[in-house]
Formats: structure tokens, sequence, C-alpha cells
């Protein structure tokens, strides 16, 4: 009954989103069709009925009703609800149809709320939001229907992956797919506005909020699985460069980039067909990272439902979608025309450079990431890892934190070095401290250049606040220096950990005691335990800091027995200085334990610092869409006075 | 360069500073993904052209039945990995993953070591019961069956 009701929804959605692709056709020739006068609310329906849909999956898997292919296979009943919930996106099928959801929802809003761009821009927005929703409906449909029955119904369910039986699969998948499919309406946006030739800061004022959101919500995700890897992999990394992470990185590089380059627009008038190219770029490689995740193309740790047969299907999504993107860009390229100018030395040009140095990173990591693919191509097989991304980025991405040291202090249009240099001077002193003490403990090239650098971005990133009344202080200026202090702690953090963590592998009986960097660690004992659907070894240990009172630190090896398999659940103790990490590994014959443990000083910074940074996203967005709503509002008054008083 | 450049220019300069931007990226990633880039191996292509000593590379196949075995400090494992036609000895220090098996397939990170012996800073076994790595699914029908005979 209630899958019947999902499909049914799903088609009548996609019904609309075809009809809503018809009309901003016919809104780009002429007005006055009725099919026009109804885009709003066929746009808005049409994200409440994918929304409908999605929920239906979600109560399907809550109910664990077997007579559904996706729950049998993805599901079971004895396991906790939560997963149950979440499980109903941990599958190809149910992550499809959340995309869609996500993303006609989101045009929903748009339909809803925006009104300030002339009405021909956002019916050919809402045209092309339809356009990239179609091709997804049809995937959906035609090639991986969440809905599909068994008959007779399955007797239980398959279990899903205990890997991803964490809290991290209730959040991390679904803030990654709200970022990007955020970025579809900012590619809606920049081909409504390449098709009705009003490339203008309006339009960057209406794109904003939408890059804004969908940004900060990359940013959660990329941080929640960044730190859901680190604890759930046991492999005490929080990075690994692997084709899924990439994935997820490549659409926040060129978000971060839009991001800064819309501002350029909506306040200067300036990189205005840069803006647009990177409104394209930035869907384009959210697109390329769902086709990576979803293909198993790729080999990948964190390789889940996995499906090479539709990787075919989204690659022909891509290939239409950036086809045609790129096709009306170079139509209509010409006819953006030039911005505003500016000097070398100005914001704008700071601005340009970060840019630049974000494309170029986007550069690398994207073609180490396909580079795999590429020599399969001429039969050989290849992985790329830290080794070519670790400089490769670094090249481009440590001159960009010097630039952004000191950008944000410039004035708009035109200023000189030599106004600013003063206020460098601390944040100048500080990094050669960073460097001396990075010497001093003969650490790498890149951990030290990272170091240096994060000491003087503390202090620089908040200098833009200097001399202000800080009562004054707009919200997405604090937003601004915010995200700017997150960069530097996380790149402290990312410093700290590579350069400073202590690592020890020991095989110990119950009862010996273990030193790690600062710790002393007593390995109490070993004992069985069980849990809803997984038994496991645990050992306990008492870690004491500096001979400090003992804190119980309790790393386990479960097997979980639906499906039959094991995972290392690591163990770890936070301290304002760092982190100690445990893993349990298995017992040798001669009754020793297996334990890996890390002391990592100042870890935790980076994802404080990741947190920061979506912080002083939240703040930017809230000042800028309290000022539109007060714009809003304002008309309104005026408007409503008007028709008041009567022709 | 205090002047605002003209309007004209200075739209022929961002173009150009983006395409170098680009073009520097990619030939930078072509010259280091030729140093670093690391190649996977099957034993028989190993054994047939063994890689530089110390340089990072894969090698795949399945873990010879018999093979693992533990030496005295507890976190250090010797076992062969084959294909069928050649037998590598592999040395790794570290928790193995839960997945990894005699007579299962496995993935071994790391480097060549002068004796011969492939010394491993990483494993990847099956991730899970339906996922197998790809690097291995060639094998798994055939070749691995093939394995698992001729090993027996």
């Amino acid at each position: 009954m209630i899958a019947t009701l999902g499909l049914a929804a799903l088609w009548l959605a996609a019904a609309l989103a075809m009809l809503q692709l018809v009309g901003g056709a016919l809104a780009l020739r002429a007005n006055g069709n009725p099919l026009v006068a109804a885009l709003r609310p066929v746009a808005m329906i049409q994200g409440m009925l994918a929304s409908l849909a999605m929920l239906c999956l979600i109560v399907l898997f809550c109910q664990t009703d077997l007579s559904v292919a996706l729950v049998a296979t993805n599901s079971h009943s004895a396991k906790p609800l939560l997963y149950k919930f979440a499980g109903s996106w941990g599958n190809h099928e149910g992550s499809m149809l959340l995309w869609v959801a996500v993303m006609a929802a989101a045009g929903g809003v748009v339909a809803w709320v925006e009104r300030r761009l002339p009405e021909r821009t956002i019916l050919a927005t809402l045209g092309a939001q339809a356009f990239v929703s179609l091709g997804f409906y049809a995937f959906l449909l035609f090639a991986s229907n969440p809905f599909t029955r068994l008959d007779p119904a399955a007797p239980e369910g398959q279990g899903l992956n205990p890997l991803l039986q964490d809290p991290g699969l209730a959040f991390h998948p679904p803030t990654l797919y709200i970022g990007y499919v955020g970025l579809s309406v900012a590619f809606s946006f920049a081909v409504g506005a390449l098709l009705t030739r009003e490339v203008s800061p309006t339009f960057a004022r209406a794109m904003r909020p939408w890059v804004l959101g969908a940004w900060i919500f990359l940013t959660l995700g990329i941080l929640f699985g960044s730190y859901w890897a680190y604890y759930e992999l046991g492999w005490g990394g929080w990075w690994f460069w692997d084709p899924v992470e990439n994935a997820s990185l490549m659409p926040w590089l060129a978000a971060t980039a839009l991001l800064h380059s819309v501002s350029v627009l909506a306040a200067r008038n300036a990189l205005r067909a840069w803006t647009v190219m990177l409104g394209v770029v930035a869907f384009s490689m959210s697109m390329v990272g769902t086709f990576l995740v979803r293909s198993g193309i790729l080999v990948s740790v964190h390789a889940f439902a996995v499906d090479p047969t539709r990787g075919q299907f989204i690659l022909a999504l891509l290939a239409i979608n950036i086809g045609a993107a790129l096709a009306v860009f170079g139509l209509r390229a010409a006819s953006v025309t030039e911005g505003e100018r500016f000097a070398l030395t100005s914001r704008e040009g700071a601005l340009v450079f970060n840019n630049v140095m974000l494309t170029g990173a986007l550069g690398i990591v994207l073609i180490g990431t396909l580079y795999p693919l590429i020599a399969e191509t001429v039969g050989a097989r290849v992985s790329v890892g830290p080794p070519y991304f670790n400089p490769a980025t670094a090249i481009f991405v440590l001159p960009m934190l010097v630039v952004m040291a000191f950008g944000p202090l410039l004035r708009w249009r035109r200023d000189s070095m030599k106004r600013i240099s003063p206020l460098l001077l601390v944040p100048a002193t500080l990094a050669l401290c960073g460097l001396a003490f990075g010497i001093w403990r003969g650490i790498g090239v890149l951990p030290l250049l990272g170091l240096a650098l994060a000491c003087g971005l503390v202090v620089a990133s908040v200098m833009p606040l200097w001399g202000r009344k800080l009562r004054t202080v707009k919200l997405p200026l604090w937003g601004m220096v915010t995200a700017h202090l997150g960069v530097a702690l996380a790149l402290g953090g990312m410093a700290s950990d590579s350069a400073f963590t202590k690592e020890k592998l020991v095989a110990a009986r119950p009862g010996e005691t273990i030193v790690v960097g600062p710790w002393s660690l007593q390995f109490a004992k070993v004992q069985p335990i069980a849990g809803p659907n997984w038994t496991a070894i645990e050992a306990t240990l008492e870690a004491g800091y500096d001979g400090g009172k003992p804190i119980t630190l309790k790393p386990q090896a479960r097997a979980f027995w639906s499906p039959p398999q094991g995972t290392n659940e690591s163990a770890l103790a936070t301290r304002w200085n760092g982190q100690l990490y445990a893993v349990l590994g298995e017992q040798a014959e001669d009754g020793r334990w297996q334990l890996r443990l890390w002391w990592k000083p100042f870890i935790t910074l980076i994802w404080l610092g990741g947190m920061l940074v979506a912080l002083g996203g939240l703040l930017a967005l809230f000042g800028r869409v309290a000022s539109d709503l007060r714009r809003l509002i304002a008309v309104d008054k005026i408007a409503y006075r008007r028709r008041r008083q009567g022709p | 360069m205090n002047q605002p450049i003209k309007a004209k220019h200075q739209r022929l300069v961002l173009v150009l500073v983006a395409l170098a931007a680009l073009i520097g990226a990619g030939l930078l990633a072509a010259w280091a993904l030729r140093s670093q880039a690391s190649f996977f191996y099957l034993p028989a292509e190993m054994a047939a052209q063994p890689p530089e000593v110390g340089r990072a590379v894969r090698l795949g196949g399945m873990v010879e039945l018999g093979s693992i075995q533990r030496e005295a400090d507890g976190v250090t494992i010797r076992f062969v990995i084959t294909d069928g036609k050649a037998r590598v000895p592999v040395r790794f220090t570290g928790i193995v993953p839960d997945l990894f098996k005699e007579n299962s397939g496995a993935v071994a990170e790391g480097k060549r070591g002068p004796d011969g012996v492939f010394v491993a800073d990483n494993l990847l076994a099956k991730h899970d019961e339906k996922y197998v790595p790809r690097e291995m699914k060639d094998m798994t029908a055939g070749q691995a069956r093939q394995a698992v005979e001729e090993t027996k």
C-alpha cells in the first residue's frame, strides 16, 4: 500500500517535472501562456510529491516491509530503529531517491520564495532544474526502482553492512546529498541567467544563499564522513585520498571557489562569465562524484551499495547535463558583457587568486582520481594515493592560504600592500615562530609549512575585525572571520597530526603496561560482551596521561551475525590537546592480544576547525537571508500601502 | 600595476591567468603521476618484471592455504600471495583486516624489499561479504578457483 503510494508519487512528480521543463522552455519564447503562469505551483507540487515518495520509503524501512525488494535486501527486522530509518538511504536506490527528493524540494523552494530576479529568468531556472531532475527520475523509474515488490515477501531481510551500522549513517549521506543537490540549484540559476542574458549582481545575490547553503552542507558532510572513517575503519587516519572521499572534495573545492566569486559579482559586478562557469563546474563535480561513488568504477575503501551496470546511466546523464550546460555557455558567454575593472592589488585580485588556486587544486584532485581509469584503457592498473595528492595539492593550496592571510584586509577595486603591511607584522612573526619550532623539532616539509602558516593565519584571520566597533560588525563579516579562523585551526590540526603522532603496535597480555607518548596504559582485561545484533571481545585499558587520573578505554572486536562479518570498534580518549586512539586486534596463538595505539596531538582541531568553517558559512547565510527578508518585507509594505491608497 | 587595467585587456589577462594555472596543474599532475602512481601487480607479473626495490606498488592475489605464519613479536605475519602461476612472500606488521584469511583474496600495499619479500604497509581484504576489491574481480571467477585447486 505504502509502496504503491510512493511509486505513484514518484511517477506523478516525474510527469510534473516534464511539464515544468516544457513550461520553462515556453517561457523563453512567449509570455501569457497558461502553462507558464502555472510553473511555480507545478514546481512546488513536484517538490512535495518527490518528498512524499522518500517519506514512503522511510516508512517502509521503519516497518521492515519485506514485500519490498529493497527492504528485504538491505534491512533486517532485528536491526535497531535508527539503522532501519537511516538504512533507507544506505543503499543505491534509496540514495538516488533521496537525491531526487532533495533536488525537487529545492526547486520547489526556489519557486516559492525567489522574487527578485526577472520572472523569465526564474522560469528558465525552474526549467533547467526540471531538465536535470528528469534524467534522475528516468534513472529511478526505469533502472533502479526503490519500490519494486517481492512476491512472495521475503521471510527475513539480509541486513545492513555492519560498517554502516553507526550513527554516522544517519547524518553523513543526507548532509552530503543536500550539499550536492544544493549545487544543482546554483547550476540551474547559472543556466537560467545565461539563457535570459541576466548575469547581474541581482542574479549573484539570488544564487548566493543556495551556494552558501550547499557549501555548508558539503562541509558538514565531509567532516562527518572523515570523522566516521577515522573511528570506524580503525586505521587511525582521517583522510585517505580515496576516490569516494575525493568525490566529495571536488564539489567542495568548486563550491568554495564559486562562493568567493559570487561575492565579487554581488558586490562589485565583476567576474561575471567566470561565476557562471563555476556554477556549471560545481554541479558537474557533484555529478562526477555521484558517478564515481555509485558506479563503483574505482577501487575504494568506502565502496558500499555499488552497481557497475548503473554507472553507465549516470555517466550518460552526466554527459547530457554537462554537455548541454557547456553548449549554452559557449553560445551565450560572448553576450555576457565585461564586468567592472579592478587593480591587481585589490580585494578582487586576491579573490581571483583564490579562485585560480582552488581551480588548480580541483584539477589536481580530478586528474589524480580519474588517472586509474585512464591508465586502465591502456591496460595498466594503478592506484594513486597520498604521495601524489599531498604535495601536488599543497602547491596550490599553500600559496592560496598565504593570500588568504591578507586578502580580506585589502579594499575593493584598488589598494596597496604598503597600507596593510603594518597589520601583517604580528601574523608574520607568529608564522616565523611556528617555522622555527617546526625546524627545531625536525618535522617534514609539508607539516612544517602547514604549521607555520597555521600559526600566522590564526591571527591574520581575525585581523579584518581590527579597528572596528565589534557591535557594528555585520554577520557576513563575522562569518568570513570565523570560517577563515576555522581553516587556520584545521590546518594546524593536520600539520600536528602528521608531524607529532606517536604510534605503537604491540602484542600484550592482560596486566601489562604499554607506553605511548605521554600516555601510560594498563591493559586490565579482555572479556566477551553482546549487543543487539552482534557479539564482541572487549578489552579494558586504563589510560593515564602523564601520571594523571586514568581514563577507561574499551576497544572492541565485534562479530555481527546478519550479515556475518566483523568490525574493529576503536576507542578514543579526547583531551584538550589531542586524542588517544586504541584498536584491539586478534589473539595470537600464545594468548597475547594485538593492540594498536596512537597518540595524536591536536588532531581534534581538524574537525573543530571544520565545524568553525561551517559555522562561518551559517553566520554569513543568516546575515544575507535576514537582510534579504528585511528588504522583501519593506517592498511588500510599500506595495500594500499603494494598494490601500488606491489608484 | 596599480592602475585598473583597460576592460578588454583585463578579461584577456584573467583568462590567460586561469588557463596558465590549469595547464600548470595538468602538467604538474602528469609529472607527479608518472613518479607517484602505484602500480598493481599480480604475482606472475611481479615475478616476470619485478618493480624496483622501494617503489610503492600494490600486489593482489589469493592468500595461499597454510602460508600464514606469525612471528614472535605477535604483530608481524608472513604469508604468500599467489595467482596460481607465481608465489610472492609477504610480510605485514599490523592488525589484519577482519576478512583477511587463507584461500581468500587480498591486496597488499607496500614495497618490494631487497630480499624479494614484499613488505606491506597496508592490507585490503574483502570489505564485506558482497564486496570484492575490483582488482580481484577478474580473478575470483577463473584464476582464483584455479589457484585454490593448485594449492590444495
